[in-house]
């Protein structure tokens, strides 16, 4: 698997790291018991295609949005995530 | 049929050529007191053990490939009991009591070779850590033992000493640890359940969930037909949130891919299962001569049953660390199998809160040495309806109530289980 950072170019594996699924968002402070434990412990699991964050902390730092296919390791697209790596895009 | 001495004789006397299917390939019936989904090592154990031990002989398993063709014929095929926090102790205790009898039990030679497994240690502080659990078992009745350098060196001369980074200092050792021979832990299952009654449907994928008025599970859609069952038991490693989705559950689980490795046949080398302390890699060598090893997960959500370059360079590195002669020996092959890996890296055993539905998921690397023990307290929990008591601690709800068996510390990050 190699992924195409949009700053960097197309990188081995090794030098991204992974923090899984993109979709939960967390909780406002203060929000129900429940809400919280959905968000830290139970996941989609996604077989097929699922937008993930990936770190690139082998290269620029950036964190990235990758959209991969968990049954068949296709990526489709990457796009650089919000937040820090998002920043410099614009900048 | 049952095997002997005197049949291995006749066998051989008729040149091989007489062997008989060891389990029925059965058809399914319209109900069934409680089906199985998986025929993986833990479902096929749950089977044997409803009917021999709790007297429920009419159990369906249903797998939607072949016996075998999961996790249970995809993993480095290792027995052992080194658990140390209340929950997992008691429950791999009474597995390796399982598999110290399992050969009788099932009168099938599933080659249970109790040859030791030693964690090997390299600072002080891990010293102490293992001194601990070894100290933790210890006083469970399970055996331990921690050696110093010199009885290392005594019993593995060929490791590399001279490791200046990560130096050897010792090891915890667990004599009856051992390995197991995957594919016979399987067939032996399938043999003994079968015997007693047990219906094995291969090539049979359950597809939904039949469900009454209420809401409560009565069978199951399957590729071959509707299943009508008592209750429903799910031992899918892999594939848990999957099957659980069918019938609307959400798990604290993920999947990812294990690899492991293979390599070329050589003489006797490595007397027992080792690990190596200071970074993630465990050996044994095969009965074949197969140096068998493994590694850390890739780290990231996957169903595709193979892995990728950056975990064999980091595995065949932590290899070269321990042995450097390894580097010429040849890897024959790799594979990688899919694990449920759960939040706090301990499985579940647990009703769900669907009426009639009952979970057996979140093993993570665990599964293999788990299977007797696994299949054992799912059968108890699936005949009386309350938990075994070394499965207790096994809640599904246990994430939500904060009781949860961190072994490896790591929180709600099922990537680094």
């Amino acid at each position: 698997m190699r992924i195409v950072c949009p700053f960097c170019g197309e990188r081995e594996l090794g030098e991204f790291t992974y923090l899984g699924d993109a979709k939960p968002v967390r909780p406002a402070t203060g929000a129900a018991e429940d809400e919280v434990y959905d968000y830290v412990y139970l996941r989609d699991n996604i077989a097929g295609v699922m937008s993930e964050n990936w770190y690139h902390g082998g290269g620029c730092r950036a964190w990235l949005k990758v959209t991969r296919n968990t049954l068949t390791h296709e990526i489709s697209a990457v796009e650089p995530a919000l937040g820090a790596g998002a920043a410099k895009v614009d900048a | 049929m049952k095997y002997s001495i005197f049949s291995l004789a006749r066998a051989a006397l008729s040149g091989h050529k007489t062997w008989q299917r060891t389990w029925r390939d059965a058809t399914p019936k319209d109900r069934y007191d409680v089906v199985i989904v998986g025929g993986g090592g833990h479902g096929l154990a749950t089977a044997w053990f409803l009917a021999s031990e709790y007297g429920i002989r009419n159990v369906a398993v249903l797998e939607k490939g072949w016996i075998g063709s999961g996790n249970a014929g995809r993993n480095t095929t290792i027995i052992r009991s080194n658990y140390g926090l209340p929950g997992n102790t008691g429950f791999y205790e009474l597995s390796m009591k399982l598999w110290e009898r399992m050969e009788q039990d099932l009168n099938y030679n599933s080659m249970v070779s109790q040859r030791g497994v030693i964690n090997l240690y390299h600072s002080d502080a891990q010293r102490d850590a293992y001194a601990r659990r070894g100290n933790t078992m210890r006083i469970n009745g399970i055996d331990a033992e921690l050696l110093d350098l010199a009885a290392v060196k005594k019993m593995m001369p060929f490791l590399n000493f001279d490791n200046a980074r990560f130096p050897v200092q010792g090891g915890l050792l667990q004599r009856r640890g051992g390995t197991a021979r995957h594919d016979a832990v399987v067939w032996g299952y399938a043999h003994a359940a079968s015997g007693l009654g047990v219906d094995i449907i291969q090539n049979c994928e359950v597809t939904g969930f039949v469900r009454d008025a209420n809401g409560k599970v009565t069978g199951v859609e399957t590729s071959r037909g509707r299943i009508g069952a008592g209750r429903v038991g799910m031992a899918v490693a892999g594939s848990s949130s999957r099957v659980a989705d069918m019938a609307g559950l959400r798990l604290p689980i993920e999947s990812h891919v294990l690899q492991a490795f293979v390599s070329e046949a050589i003489k006797p080398l490595i007397p027992n299962v080792m690990t190596f302390g200071a970074g993630h890699f465990y050996v044994s060598q095969s009965d074949k001569g197969g140096l068998v090893f493994g590694g850390d997960i890739d780290g990231y959500n996957s169903y595709a049953q193979r892995g990728n370059l950056p975990v064999m360079e980091d595995v065949c590195e932590g290899g070269m660390a321990l042995m450097p002669m390894i580097g010429r020996v040849r890897l024959l092959r790799q594979w990688g199998g899919i694990m449920d890996m759960s939040m706090d890296g301990s499985p579940i055993i647990d009703k769900t809160p669907v009426d009639g539905l009952y979970l057996n998921a979140g093993w993570c690397y665990g599964g293999f040495k788990a299977t007797p023990g696994s299949g054992f307290v799912f059968a108890h929990l699936l005949a009386r309806d309350t938990p075994h008591e070394e499965a207790a601690r096994f809640r599904l709800d246990r994430f939500r109530t904060g009781a949860m068996i961190d072994e490896k510390g790591q929180g709600a990050q099922p990537n680094l289980h």
